[in-house]
């Protein structure tokens, strides 16, 4: 093919593979540039931009209520986490502070969301090295928690569901019974998932010691999220700086020591775990009460006043149409994102649109470090090493 | 006159009766073939928590014609960098060789076409040649991934074809024959499982490496290549090698049970075993074996190239070349060498 061999001098030219963008395991639109050596791998030049909407442009032609559906759509299996750091900016600039009800909702649904985005992970690397059984049996929960999505919002994915000011509208009746079922198997799913990869030797061969990131490298590079703390960092968000009810809930931070493609593996595997306990116990502590704040120049009325009172209708009126004005300031607001650091850099110029919205995606960090992984790896070791990535297109291109 | 009637008798006929065999034994070969890839869908669904294949026919039985029809109104497409001859000879090859391997398999006492002494070989060269419809497709697509598909394909199957020598050969030991229906009978008092387990373990594993199913799925590894040294195929050539992979998976498995689960042999040597045909008892184990295959393509991930043949020459080889000296030895010190 591409490697000649001279005679006289024994120069060789190496082999180089487009691995993508339509390749099965590039998770998404993924292009990878592999110059191989036979099967081993010399360098891996990620190309990004082929999902490129130009997210954060659009958002300085939103009001701050409109801009909501494109946090959504960044990390497209973990939506929710994502409105919510953008909803902790606004907020933070407007200077609101939520009813507790909504701090309860918000966390149990980022834990819903933390699960699901972990779900897909784990079962999409499972089947990058070939075991294709975890993906069946992780979407059929998967399936169960869009269903609690779709109840609260009307939507299976993309939820818009956290607003400033609170969450959109209360839990249906029953829902809370459904996810402390949900709870209380949930548990088994993943032993059963762990049955299959955990200590199966061929998994093992294909994941330990693979795609290695030391603490230090892992700092260097960016890394945050279960990336971070595979390298043996506890470094997490939702202890290090809680927001919302976070500080009130009991929950083990999982690290791992090698900082391989397995300890990604088994860190994301135990963070479903404490999601669940998380989930236990806002089911357990969750308070009665509103679930937006009652300041109707942020937060729609109620249904029932508009008929009756003119004031509600004209703040309906200007709330979906002009939106609300944000005082002058700027933020950098982050959340624990399933996938690590999400961070929201908001600028306001006092209008009813952001000046500047900077997203910080933590899959974009992960992307740089591949060529450092990949090196000197065989090319079957690429697809685990991606899939341990966690990298989703979405908020990579945004 | 005398001519003609001789030429009837002497060469029409055989011709004929032949044909009659291989067509009989042919047929059923493929619809075993078309359902084999329905009942993988079966039971890897139910073992995923899903329906597979349930919308053609009843139960989806009629699945596999469906896309045996669908392959065959599809393009055959035919690369413009690729050579065109070879392009088209490699299916030919791995689905001819696959079909040709089946003239010496007994199905029941008496019941093969071609009754060879050395059996056992041909089965073993043809199984080798395998290897020669996958690499010639490889190189003729002239293409990156089939072409890695084809390299790691080759040296797959070179390696466990050393593993499975052995094991024939410690079989061979035993028997004291290169011929199928000897090696079955054999086996009368005990199935060669029993005394030779763990060469029946490398036996399973190494067709499993040698058949190219998962875990040892490199050449078509979806992850790494796309589909291997297939991806530049499409339509009849594409269902040949499609075709050709799974009665090799038979045949394995009908090589298998010959080997090691004593053929057409029932389990025991009394009724009501006895009253159930001997070629009954033989698919039942060739099912029992595919089941095997089908099971761990469920459950296992996928090796990695070189740790694949780190199992092969470091761990299978050496094991089998041990259980070959100490079944030799055992023969020869307690005076029980077969034939004498």
């Amino acid at each position: 093919m591409d490697s000649t061999f001279q005679s006289g001098d024994k120069s060789t030219q190496s082999f180089t593979l487009n691995f993508g963008p339509q390749h099965p395991a590039a998770h998404g639109v993924l292009r990878l540039i592999l110059e191989m050596d036979g099967e081993i791998v010399e360098r891996a030049d990620p190309h990004i931009g082929l999902l490129h909407r130009g997210t954060e442009k659009l958002i300085e032609y939103k009001t701050y209520l409109q801009a909501i559906p494109y946090f959504d759509r960044l990390d497209y299996v973990s939506p929710m986490s994502q409105e919510h750091a953008f909803a902790l900016a606004v907020e933070k600039l407007l200077g609101l502070e939520i009813p507790i009800r909504a701090k309860y909702i918000r966390v149990l649904f980022c834990e819903i969301t933390r699960i699901l985005n972990h779900l897909l992970n784990i079962t999409t690397m499972a089947i990058d090295v070939g075991a294709m059984t975890p993906l069946l049996w992780g979407f059929e929960e998967r399936e169960v928690l869009m269903g609690f999505y779709e109840r609260v919002s009307g939507a299976r994915m993309h939820a818009a569901y956290f607003r400033p000011g609170g969450v959109q509208k209360d839990l249906p009746k029953g829902l809370m019974e459904d996810i402390a079922a949900f709870v209380e198997r949930f548990p088994k799913v993943i032993d059963d998932i762990e049955g299959l990869l955990t200590d199966n030797r061929i998994f093992k061969q294909r994941t330990v010691n693979i795609g290695v990131v030391t603490s230090e490298q892992a700092l260097d590079w960016g890394f945050s999220g279960p990336m971070l703390r595979a390298s043996n960092v506890a470094w997490d968000l939702r202890r290090t700086q809680p927001y919302e009810v976070y500080d009130q809930m009991e929950f083990l931070i999982p690290v791992g020591k090698n900082g391989d493609c397995y300890d990604r593996y088994l860190v994301r595997m135990e963070e479903m775990r404490q999601s669940a306990l998380i989930m236990k116990q806002c089911l357990e502590q969750m308070p009665e009460g509103p679930v937006k704040i009652d300041n109707y120049k942020v937060t729609t009325p109620p249904r029932m006043k508009m008929k009756t009172s003119m004031e509600a209708l004209i703040h309906h009126f200007k709330l979906y149409s002009e939106g609300y004005h944000v005082p002058k300031g700027e933020t950098y607001t982050v959340v624990e994102a399933p996938k690590g650091e999400f961070g929201v850099y908001l600028i306001s110029d006092g209008s009813n649109r952001p000046y500047r919205c900077k997203i910080r995606a933590p899959s974009f960090a992960f992307l740089q470090a591949l060529d450092l992984m990949a090196k000197g790896h065989m090319l079957a070791d690429v697809p685990s090493i991606v899939g341990s990535l966690d990298i989703v297109f979405g908020e990579i291109d945004r | 006159m005398g001519n003609a009637s001789y030429f009837w008798n002497e060469v029409i006929m055989p011709v004929l009766s032949l044909t009659g065999y291989i067509l009989l034994i042919l047929i059923p070969l493929l619809l075993a073939v078309a359902y084999l890839t329905f009942v993988e869908r079966k039971v890897i669904a139910a073992m995923q928590l899903r329906l597979g294949p349930n919308v053609v026919g009843w139960f989806g039985l009629l699945q596999p014609f469906a896309d045996g029809l669908k392959l065959l109104h599809k393009e055959t497409i035919i690369p413009t960098r690729s050579n065109p001859i070879l392009f088209l000879l490699a299916p030919l090859i791995t689905f001819g060789l696959s079909l040709s391997a089946w003239a010496v398999i007994p199905f029941s006492p008496g019941c093969v076409i071609s009754n060879i002494n050395v059996g056992i070989l041909y089965l073993f060269a043809i199984s080798s040649l395998g290897v020669y419809g996958i690499i010639i497709a490889g190189w003729a697509s002239n293409s990156k991934y089939p072409f890695l598909g084809a390299l790691r394909s080759a040296a797959q199957m070179v390696s466990y074809e050393v593993s499975i020598g052995l094991v024939i050969i410690t079989v061979l030991l035993s028997v004291g024959s290169l011929n199928l229906s000897e090696i079955v009978t054999a086996q009368e008092k005990v199935w060669f499982i029993i005394p030779h387990l763990p060469m029946a373990v490398i036996f399973i594993i190494s067709a499993l490496a040698e058949t190219n199913r998962a875990p040892f799925d490199l050449p078509e590894a979806e992850a790494e290549l796309v589909s291997g040294y297939n991806v530049e195929y499409s339509s009849m050539t594409f269902a040949l090698f499609f075709l050709g992979e799974y009665a090799n998976m038979i045949l394995m498995s009908a090589m298998g049970s010959i080997l090691f689960l004593g053929g057409w042999l029932p389990p025991f040597n009394f009724a009501p075993f006895t009253w159930i045909p001997g070629i009954v008892w033989f698919a039942l184990k060739i099912s029992f074996l595919l089941f095997i295959f089908l099971w761990v393509r469920a459950t296992f991930p996928r090796y990695r190239y070189d740790q694949l043949m780190r199992l092969g020459w470091k761990v299978f080889l050496p094991f089998s070349l041990a259980w070959v000296v100490l079944t030799a030895s055992f023969l020869v010190i307690f005076n029980l060498l077969p034939g004498k």
